[in-house]
């Protein structure tokens, strides 16, 4: 029997964070409970955050289940969590700097170049591009599990783009809107300023070539796309333009849009799709979603892209082995947090132990997301483990393997009332001219009783998360 | 404004008049449903109905016989009828939804309230559903958009365009309406006629609900150049056509000087509206109710389509 951290009590005592929330909840009837839920629901169908599954029918407009009960940081623990969050991603960074220049780490052995150059994310074609300011991922969105009061580990790193942080800012909205003695009786960071930050931190990377306020704009794959409510909902909090590829073009040395005025300029594009769509010219000859000609315009510093092609092969599932390695390679620092320990099953002796120990442990495609693709060893039946070990025999280089994480739980309300739930933690670390953080992130929980399946592609769902004022 | 914007707004407002519309002709349609089916000029009505919604023959095609269930159907709930209650409002949102962050929270919580609320009369079941009210549920929501669109939209250029779109819709209507009606209103009917006549005009300015308001502007007998002049010229009349073409003046003026360019539609626009202060009742039965009315329903498609290459297809320099 796995002993779970509960991150609301400890040997049968409240801890601290969390002390306001017992008489919340022991003071709230089932009655007001399900009209509580029911109002968010409604506010959240109203506000028109949906959520479309990638490859399966039914409702297109499906809403993520939200759990009311919130998720607490105090100060102290987020203090930690900060200074390890911001140290991760600028050393992201700088790897991702190095290696499409003069790839110091792999000269120095530190990693080995062919998980570097012959990494399908590493987009040759922007080798020697310096992007502005150095920076090549400016949203990192990095996924912690806790296992313990001290325990933080980092599942993965998002160094593309992150999706995800609308509902942290919305669930806050929610809570505000539907508790708000909540918020007179503990002393919630709030966390609104984000689309502000995120504003200053793109026009922060505007190119040289720019010499007036930047044009930034949101490049968003279109409205069938499941995340089109977020990219929406920033460019509406930031005050900017949302467009898809139809809406630009390259004349001369810059991308304009086409607007009721005739041309404009274009700076700065946050760009929410892949960079195998960004330009046909370029990568994917097929793609109607980019704009032919935009890496040129960007090898010659016309604009800039956020995150910079080409960033992906620092959020590689076999390179997030080597990040604390990153960190004192490039940051002479020791990592604050740390990795969850991995086997490589392109390494034979690691492949060996991953195959003999299937039953206990998670194992993940390199290039996979969403929660697809993966086996979570304990909870599976012996097809589904005989089913992996055969995938993995005939390729072993797709695949790692890390130990089934007894996952912290925090209390949600459920059929029966309140029980713990398994959670996991994305911040949005924000990397411009200045590195900025807000003190909250997006908290998923496995709303599946012994569930440690989070993603809201497999039933999880979303709560909203304090970080309390010291 | 990025050209695509301007042009979801454009079409969103359309769609939503649309759906207006196609409440309005529910709403006359059910009522020739319920006179008794011998009167065969009483089905002569109602397919006129359909010509003026351009959805005579798939009706026809899929559901023959017009009664009630089957205009409800095809009016209110059928997805394959692209003028249906259901498909505007769809498509409305939808148009809406791209452009989330060109509306003001009200016209969002507007337009998604009326499709959240439409898919659950959707999920009931359809004897719970009374006429009255889904064309009341219409008229509401079309009100709601439109009063949120009033009253909280900033009078910037997608204001404009949004009010492009409801006027160059709502111009087309009643033209294409008039139009199913002409003969009428021909001048050698101008008598008071007979019941059939008198509920033929009542039921042409019920599909507008203006039959209160005609009789408040004009009073007396009814008469096919008071109904001409009173949809036609009176400025007075909302879904008449002089003051449509005078709203689009007035918007396509504003965009002009906000971004400081003439263009095309602008003129195209001015010279149907002089064109119109020239014209009497008189003159349009000398030149003929349905030639004018052809004459006008394509300037206004003409009209439309300046409008679209001067702003809305992106290729503008």
């Amino acid at each position: 029997m796995i002993n779970y951290f509960n991150e609301m009590m400890e040997n049968g005592a409240v801890r601290a964070p969390y002390a306001h929330l017992q008489g919340w909840v022991d003071q709230m009837p089932a009655e007001l409970r399900n009209l509580k839920q029911a109002e968010a629901e409604a506010l959240f169908r109203r506000i028109g955050i949906t959520f479309a599954v990638y490859g399966e029918g039914g409702d297109p407009d499906r809403l993520i289940p939200f759990d009311m009960f919130p998720r607490v940081f105090s100060g102290r623990e987020w203090t930690r969590l900060e200074r390890g969050i911001k140290q991760r991603a600028r050393a992201l960074n700088a790897f991702l700097a190095d290696v499409y220049d003069r790839g110091e780490i792999v000269r120095a052995g530190r990693i080995p170049a062919k998980l570097v150059y012959l990494n399908d994310a590493y987009e040759k074609v922007v080798a020697g591009i310096k992007p502005p300011k150095g920076v090549y991922s400016h949203i990192v969105g990095i996924d912690l599990v806790r296992t313990g009061p001290d325990d933080f580990f980092v599942l993965e790193d998002n160094c593309r783009t992150p999706s995800g942080v609308s509902y942290m800012l919305e669930n806050r909205e929610i809570m505000m809107r539907m508790f708000p003695e909540l918020f007179s009786t503990n002393h919630i960071q709030p966390v609104e300023a984000y689309p502000e930050i995120l504003r200053q931190t793109l026009a922060s990377v505007a190119p040289e070539k720019c010499d007036r306020e930047p044009n930034v704009v949101i490049l968003t794959p279109g409205h069938f796309n499941s995340a089109y409510y977020e990219h929406s909902f920033l460019a509406d909090m930031m005050g900017v333009e949302l467009v898809e590829g139809q809406d630009l073009f390259v004349e001369g040395e810059f991308v304009w849009m086409r607007t009721t005025e005739g041309p404009r300029k274009v700076d700065v594009i946050y760009r929410r799709i892949d960079d195998a769509f960004l330009d046909p010219l370029c990568f994917r000859p097929d793609s109607m979603l980019g704009v032919p000609g935009l890496m040129d315009v960007y090898r010659s510093g016309g604009v800039s892209i956020c995150s910079a092609p080409g960033a992906g092969v620092a959020d590689d599932k076999a390179v997030y082995t080597f990040v604390p390695e990153m960190v004192r390679f490039y940051l002479g620092e020791e990592p604050i947090l740390n990795n969850v320990p991995t086997w490589q099953c392109a390494k034979e002796d690691e492949c060996k132990y991953v195959l003999d120990n299937l039953g206990e442990l998670v194992v993940k495609e390199v290039h996979g997301s969403g929660g697809y693709g993966m086996l979570v060893g304990p909870k599976s039946t012996k097809e589904q483990i005989e089913i992996f070990r055969a995938k993995i025999e005939a390729d072993p280089d797709n695949y790692i393997a890390q130990p089934t994480l007894a996952l912290s739980t925090v209390p949600s309300f459920v059929e029966e009332g309140v029980a713990p739930r398994h959670v996991d933690l994305r911040p949005y670390c924000l990397v411009g001219e200045r590195i900025a953080l807000v003190p909250g992130g997006l908290t998923r929980v496995a709303l599946r009783e012994g569930s440690l399946v989070v993603n809201s592609s497999q039933g999880g769902g979303v709560k909203d998360t304090w970080v309390l004022a010291e | 404004m990025l050209s695509r914007t301007a042009d979801n707004l454009f079409w969103l407002a359309r769609y939503m008049e649309r759906a207006e519309t196609a409440a309005r002709l529910l709403e006359v349609g059910a009522r020739i449903a319920m006179l008794p089916n011998s009167e065969q000029g009483y089905r002569n009505e109602w397919e006129a109905l359909l010509h003026a919604n351009g959805t005579h023959d798939t009706f026809m095609k899929k559901y023959g016989d017009p009664v009630q269930r089957n205009i409800e159907s095809h009016l209110f709930f059928d997805r394959e009828n692209p003028s249906s209650v259901i498909s505007c409002i769809t498509a409305a949102r939808e148009n809406g939804r791209i452009v989330r962050t060109a509306l003001t929270t009200q016209m969002w919580d507007a337009l998604n309230t009326a499709f959240q609320e439409m898919r659950q009369i959707e999920r009931e079941p359809r004897s719970d559903q009374s006429l009255n009210r889904l064309t009341d549920w219409t008229r509401r929501h079309c009100a709601m958009v439109r009063g949120a669109m009033d009253t909280t939209h900033l009078r910037n250029d997608g204001w404009d365009f949004l009010n492009i779109g409801y006027y160059l819709e709502r111009a087309d209507s009643t033209a294409r309406l008039l139009d199913v009606k002409y003969w009428v209103l021909l001048p050698h009917a101008d008598f008071v006629g007979s019941g059939l006549d008198n509920y033929q005009w009542r039921t042409l300015l019920r599909a507008m609900s203006l039959h209160r308001a005609f009789h408040w502007a004009y009073g007396g007998e009814i008469t096919a150049r008071k109904i001409a002049h009173f949809l036609i010229l009176n400025p007075q009349t909302p879904r008449g056509l002089v003051p449509c073409v005078e709203a689009l003046n007035l918007h396509l003026d504003r965009l002009a000087r906000y971004y400081r360019r003439p263009t095309e539609a602008q003129s195209a626009a001015r010279n149907m509206m002089a064109r119109m202060f020239e014209t009497s009742t008189e003159t349009i039965f000398e030149e003929g109710l349905h030639e004018f009315l052809m004459r006008f329903i394509s300037e206004i498609g003409d009209l439309g389509g300046r409008v679209h290459a001067a702003y809305l297809n992106g290729d503008v320099r």
